[in-house]
């Protein structure tokens, strides 16, 4: 039978491949924002495995909340990538050092 | 034993899709292969009877924001073999970096289980009659009602910052506000004080005076004298 324990170990392991994603592609910014896309989605799925299991709907409604606030941020995260891409003509996080940090 | 083999069938199309979005050469394929995760993701929710997040999750990520990742990702272009040049490198600290994250996590769950004993204290209406749907409705209307209203607020947010950075100004003829020339203002600039009598007949000495009353029979065909 699958137990709470099985959905929470596959929500590990979508985290920690994230992780590596954002890792593997230092350079590729849209492939990062793919990666931080996928880390929500593996905190949405603790939310709604523990949600389901405890029989409280308060996880699902904050999960709510965080597809919300994930739509806006990728939408203004592409918008920056845009202004980004026009002004530099590359999505290399390395050209992005005019502010010497 | 149908929702074991399904669980499991679904857990391996997810982890093998998140594998490919990190690993694809082309962002075009990363971008469908996260589709496919939702997809896959959207599934198990359903499993976990989550019917409404489920389904807009597939409304809200595979139908929003991941068009718009394609269409940012088709409409860029990139410079492929430029981009993936520190994979190779990276490679090896990536994986030990995960393996670690992901030997601590499960390590925790695997060494003292979580044990669900009953259910929580609030917040389950009538599990039995009501539909998924109606319960999330129901909480996100009554108890959580002004946190959605600030979620509303949010979106709106993101609208107007994302038409605001991107917007150009090629158009000559169309209108745009100069903040600059606004702020620089004084009122010298904008009113011209005229030192005249009450009498129109009685025009004093005051030369721009003259001027404007000139223009004013002017444009009255002589009409007031």
């Amino acid at each position: 039978m699958i137990g709470i324990n099985h959905y929470l170990v596959l929500s590990a392991i979508l985290f920690a491949i994230s992780v590596m994603g954002i890792f593997l592609n230092r350079k590729n910014i849209i492939v990062v924002l793919m990666s931080i896309e996928l880390m929500l989605l593996a905190v949405n799925f603790n939310f709604i495995t523990f949600s389901s299991f405890l029989h409280n709907l308060a996880g699902q409604v904050f999960v709510f909340f965080t597809l919300t606030v994930a739509a806006a941020e990728s939408a203004i995260g592409l918008a920056v990538l845009i202004i980004l891409f026009r002004n530099l003509r590359s999505i290399n996080v390395q050209d992005m050092d005019s502010l010497h940090g | 034993m149908v929702t074991v083999v399904l669980f499991y069938l679904f857990a391996v199309i997810l982890v093998g899709s998140a594998l490919r979005v990190i690993t694809a050469k082309n962002p075009v394929h990363s971008v469908l292969f996260l589709v496919l995760a939702f997809v896959t993701a959207s599934c198990l929710w359903l499993m976990l009877n989550v019917e409404f997040l489920a389904l807009s999750l597939i409304l809200i990520y595979v139908g929003a924001v991941m068009v718009l990742f394609l269409f940012v990702v088709m409409m860029l272009d990139i410079d492929l073999e430029e981009i993936r040049s520190g994979f190779w490198k990276n490679l090896p600290l990536a994986i030990l970096l995960g393996v670690v994250i992901l030997a601590e996590m499960v390590t925790i769950l695997v060494r003292r289980p979580i044990v669900v004993t009953g259910t929580a204290d609030v917040q389950v209406l009538n599990p039995d009659n009501l539909s998924n749907s109606y319960q999330v409705g129901w909480l996100m209307y009554t108890q959580y009602s002004y946190p959605v209203e600030l979620a509303s607020m949010i979106l709106l947010l993101g609208l107007v910052v994302a038409v605001a950075l991107t917007l150009r100004k090629t158009n000559k003829n169309a209108k745009y506000q100069n903040i600059a020339a606004q702020v620089a203002t004084s009122s010298t600039g904008r009113v011209t004080m005229l030192k005249m009598s009450t009498e129109i007949d009685q025009i004093a000495t005051n030369e721009v005076a003259k001027e404007v009353i000139a223009e004013i029979t002017s444009a009255d065909g002589g009409s007031k004298k």
